[in-house]
């Protein structure tokens, strides 16, 4: 069967890159490509490069070879010049004709040219082209002065190519009030001017060109105010006009000011035609960028191959340095109160603008304009268009953050979703340069560029695609080193967020489906604890509990000897002399050893393993629970006495201790933590050195985190202020499980913050911002592991088959260890010394 | 070439712990016996650790290097190998091995040291 034949008329950037996407997709279909310039596609939107010394060859899309290689037939400077669409049939310039099944107009823009009296005069150009460049530059060298005509984006361009080509005076004529009336508003364009100014460009704004003058060639411009400018040549940059005359012509629907008119699916009124690029009205908009022009190469190319893919209109937010100033805008940047607020920077001293309009509820950003500064544009864009909630004060979006620990850049890049379109010109995401990268096959950014395309269209992402390459292998080196053991390759996690996709309950289990051999020491406590943080079951359910580290298989702590402690929970250090009476008794019976906790508890020591049963069943009589003081979750939480009893106390700190220990009792997280309220600023619990710390005001409470004892002291960090209790404990609810997922096994909640990017300053943002959007997540799995809660002595003491395990002998089941020796000291007991040879 | 005419009957198969270790009473010696079901093999050694002489051996985590099987002590995780009582981590002295046999439901441990 012969192949369909496609014929493209247009050799422009988004004609190629229609050819080059469709033929990644497929080799059938026959494709003719009709030129009407004399060289392949080039690089239009850096045209302007040509004047600093790039040739027609470094600007060209594709090599020599490159039709022929994909199976195009190219023919340059061949013009169609009539379409018989019921014939299905091209006339072009050489006399020829081709039929076609389907066919394709890329026939782009030409400068739209505004019929002003002389404007067929000698030294009037427009700027389009390589040949219009190769005019302008040879007419420029007798020239000393020079108009252009448009204050728009490629007005400005060409204006940057006239200084380039050396012209003494440079001037732009702009019919409008201000400068690149599409992009930015009247602040803006204020600003840009004077920075324009300073570079020796005139700015002539609300001119409205009326003649040129000259005999035979351009000697000066008159306008509507009766004014006059003395030029030698004039560039018209007043705009695009979308090359539809050949559409027209055929009877092609086009739109009543010019473009011919497309349906999503890049279709004409004729089901066989199709229109992509600058050439195409979708939905009364003509988009004169290449991002969009390559989403519609890409949506037909799709669409031929029985994809189904539709074009909606693109985002035109657009970054350019015009003779080194940034211009950006993106998102709504002229939208203004009281649909929004807008937050305001100017810096007349560095010429710097910027804007940026934020939703009236404070939570998003809608569009923005930058002027002199444009280096947050891309996290700017991103944070608009992937609806990332703004920090407390989005000012500092653009402002950056003052005298904080806060590294903006990093905290942004790492916060996108995967999903967030990076390069929009090609369409990649972000989880497609992170993976790219991941699986090494890119270590620069050269190779990245060829393999994901991101950076190749307007290059305006290479900054952040930079960033995350940078990220991406930093987090790799890591990640190399993150690798829990040499039975998981991942690190602490993504192993919970993959138990947690596969809902896997037991070591054996997550072994099997995620890791390889036998287990060891390393991944088996880490992997029982993530299990206890994702499902909250008891941890010596059968086959569990030899995947837990010692002191969590037998609920109770190794002692040098061989004996275990035994640790009562005392929520918020609160007890009953009964109660006491009670640890009493039950130290004198099983002769332990004594001593108050830094926790404001009670230790026993010297159990033997096998009394430990016996020694809780009394415990448990008398009301005591598990204490947790073997596993890694919540110590204690301490507390002063507070306004109960102390004169100076804001508020109950006993009560409210109480009440968050018994909340959070029994969670497992990456290392033990521990907490203390103390009732006012005298701070008498020490609330400060704990990982998370809480101290009554006169308002309600301030919440401190990541604070540390042990062998690096360190301060809690302010995470927020006055706090009623709920808010509080809302607040460490996310706290918590933010920690409890993403922190490295055995870390403690202080160097967990100091590993992190950004800071106290991303924590605030994550926890009381919910900038990752997790919070309601997090909340509930907190209550689930918060209603799962079970006293684990309770249930081993009541299980014969996990009580029959606190034995020594498996052969001798009611002998205790004879080797475990002690030594009397100040009338209590203790163990003797190591037994070292 | 050890040849065993010891043998302790040591427990059940059902009374010893999958992937993990039972401690057996040897007169006043106590060995260390390990179910590792998951390689469906058995390994017996000393329940001392040699590091700090403590007997606890037996309550350590099973598991694997490479290929070699291991258990760690609980109090400072120095591991051993299992089949050669080899240490693995750091230079502590090696530990004594047992050869282990099951015959009708019952763990028999040769109490005449492998090494």
């Amino acid at each position: 069967m012969k192949e369909p034949q496609i014929i493209v008329i247009g050799n422009g950037m988004v004609g190629y890159k229609f050819c080059e996407k469709l033929r990644s997709k497929t080799s059938s279909f026959n494709l003719i490509v009709f030129g009407e310039e004399p060289r392949r596609a080039y690089d239009r939107v850096h045209l302007s490069e040509y004047f600093n010394g790039k040739t027609a060859d470094d600007l060209s899309l594709s090599t020599e070879n490159w039709y022929q290689e994909q199976n195009i037939t190219l023919f340059l400077n061949n013009p169609v010049t009539k379409i018989d669409r019921d014939l299905q049939k091209v006339y072009t310039a050489n006399g020829l004709d081709y039929s076609y099944d389907i066919l394709v107009f890329a026939t782009g823009s030409g400068a739209f040219v505004p019929n002003i009296p002389g404007i067929e005069k000698e030294g009037v150009f427009v700027y389009r082209t390589i040949e219009d460049l190769d005019l302008i530059s040879s007419y420029a060298k007798k020239a000393k002065t020079a108009s252009v005509i448009g204050g728009g984006l490629l007005g400005l361009e060409a204006a940057k190519a006239l200084i380039d080509l050396g012209i003494e005076k440079t001037s732009i004529i702009e019919f409008a009030p201000r400068l690149m009336p599409r992009q930015i508003d009247a602040a803006g364009s204020d600003m840009l001017k004077s920075k324009l100014a300073d570079l020796g460009l005139q700015i002539h704004l609300n001119k409205n060109t009326t003649s040129i003058e000259g005999d035979g060639r351009i000697t000066a411009l008159k306008f509507s105010d009766d004014t006059a400018l003395d030029v030698d040549m004039l560039v018209i940059s007043a705009g695009i006009k979308p090359r539809d005359e050949l559409a027209k012509a055929c009877g092609i629907e086009v739109g009543p000011r010019g473009g011919i008119v497309v349906d999503e699916k890049m279709q004409t009124n004729d089901p066989a035609v199709f229109a992509i690029g600058e050439c195409a009205l979708y939905d009364g908009m003509i988009y004169g960028l290449i991002a969009p022009g390559y989403e519609m190469a890409e949506v037909l190319a799709a669409n031929l191959c029985e994809g189904e893919k539709t074009f909606t209109g693109f985002d035109m937010s657009t970054k350019l340095k015009l003779i080194g100033i940034d211009v950006a805008s993106f998102g709504d940047n002229f939208i203004a109160e009281p649909d929004c607020r807008t937050i305001i920077f100017e810096n007349k001293h560095k010429g710097v603008y910027k804007r940026i309009n934020v939703s009236n509820d404070g939570q998003y950003l809608l569009g923005g304009i930058l002027i002199g500064d444009a280096t947050a544009y891309n996290l700017l864009l991103q944070t608009s268009n992937n609806k990332i909630v703004l920090p407390e004060d989005p000012a500092e979006l653009i402002l950056g953050a003052r005298g904080g620990s806060e590294s903006a850049g990093g905290a942004g890049i790492t916060g996108l979703p995967d999903s967030a379109l990076i390069c929009s010109c090609e369409g990649v995401s972000k989880g497609d340069i992170c993976s790219t990268v991941a699986d090494g096959s890119c270590e620069n950014i050269d190779d990245l560029k060829k393999c994901t395309k991101a950076g190749t269209g307007c290059g305006g992402c290479l900054p952040m695609v930079k960033d995350l390459m940078t990220y991406t292998l930093k987090s790799q080196g890591k990640y190399i080193k993150n690798v829990i053991c040499e039975h998981f390759n991942y690190s602490r996690q993504e192993l919970f967020d993959l138990i947690h996709i596969h809902e896997l309950k037991s070591y054996d289990e997550v072994l099997d489906v995620l890791g390889k051999n036998d287990g060891c020491e390393v991944c088996k406590p880490l992997v029982s604890s993530l299990l206890a943080s994702l499902w909250n079951e008891m941890i010596l359910k059968k086959g569990n509990d030899v995947a837990q580290d010692s002191n969590d298989r037998f609920l109770a702590n190794i002692q040098k000897g061989g004996s275990y402690s035994v640790v009562p929970r005392v929520p918020g250090g609160e007890i009953t002399p009964d109660k006491l009476i009670v640890i009493g008794e039950v130290a004198k019976k099983y002769n332990l050893y004594t001593k108050i906790t830094g926790g404001q508890r009670i230790d026993m020591f010297g159990a033997h393993l096998n009394d430990l049963p016996i020694i809780w069943e009394e415990l448990i009589a008398a009301g005591f629970e598990s204490g947790h003081a073997y596993g890694k979750g919540l110590r204690t939480v301490k507390s002063c006495v507070g306004s109960t009893w102390c004169r100076f106390g804001l508020h109950d700190s006993v009560s409210f201790a109480i009440r968050i220990e018994e909340r959070y009792r029994g969670i497992r997280a990456p290392h033990k933590f521990k907490s203390a309220v103390s009732g006012c600023i005298r701070e008498c619990a020490e609330a400060q050195s704990k990982d998370f710390g809480i101290i009554a005001t006169e308002k309600g409470w301030n919440l401190y985190v990541c604070g540390n004892g042990g062998s690096k002291p360190q301060h809690a960090l302010l995470l927020a202020t006055d706090l009623d209790s709920e808010t509080c404990i809302k607040y460490i609810d996310r706290f918590l499980m933010f920690y409890i997922r993403t922190a490295d096994p055995l870390t403690r909640t202080a160097t967990w913050l100091n590993k992190m990017e950004g800071g106290i300053d991303y924590l605030r943002n994550v926890i009381i911002n919910d900038s990752l959007g997790m919070a309601t997540q997090w909340e509930n799995e907190i209550e689930n592991l918060i209603a799962s809660y079970k006293c684990e002595w309770k249930e081993a003491v009541e299980n014969p088959a996990i009580r029959k395990r606190f034995s020594h002998f498996v052969n001798a089941p009611e002998d205790k260890d004879p080797t475990i020796e002690f030594v009397e000291m100040r009338g209590q007991k203790r163990t003797a010394e190591w037994k070292t040879v | 070439m050890n040849e065993q005419s010891n043998w302790l009957a040591a427990c059940r198969v059902e009374d010893a712990i999958e992937n993990g270790g039972v401690c057996v009473k040897h007169g006043e010696d106590q060995i260390a016996l390990f179910y590792f079901t998951r390689r469906n093999e058995w390994y017996a050694t000393q329940n001392e650790c040699p590091h700090k002489k403590q007997m606890a051996l037996s309550r350590g985590m099973i598991g694997s290097t490479t290929d070699e099987p291991k258990v760690a002590c609980p109090f400072h995780k120095k591991t051993f190998s299992l089949s050669t009582g080899e240490c693995l981590s750091g230079d502590e002295c090696a530990i004594k091995t047992y050869p282990v046999k099951v015959e009708n439901g019952t763990v028999y441990i040769g109490t005449t040291p492998k090494s």
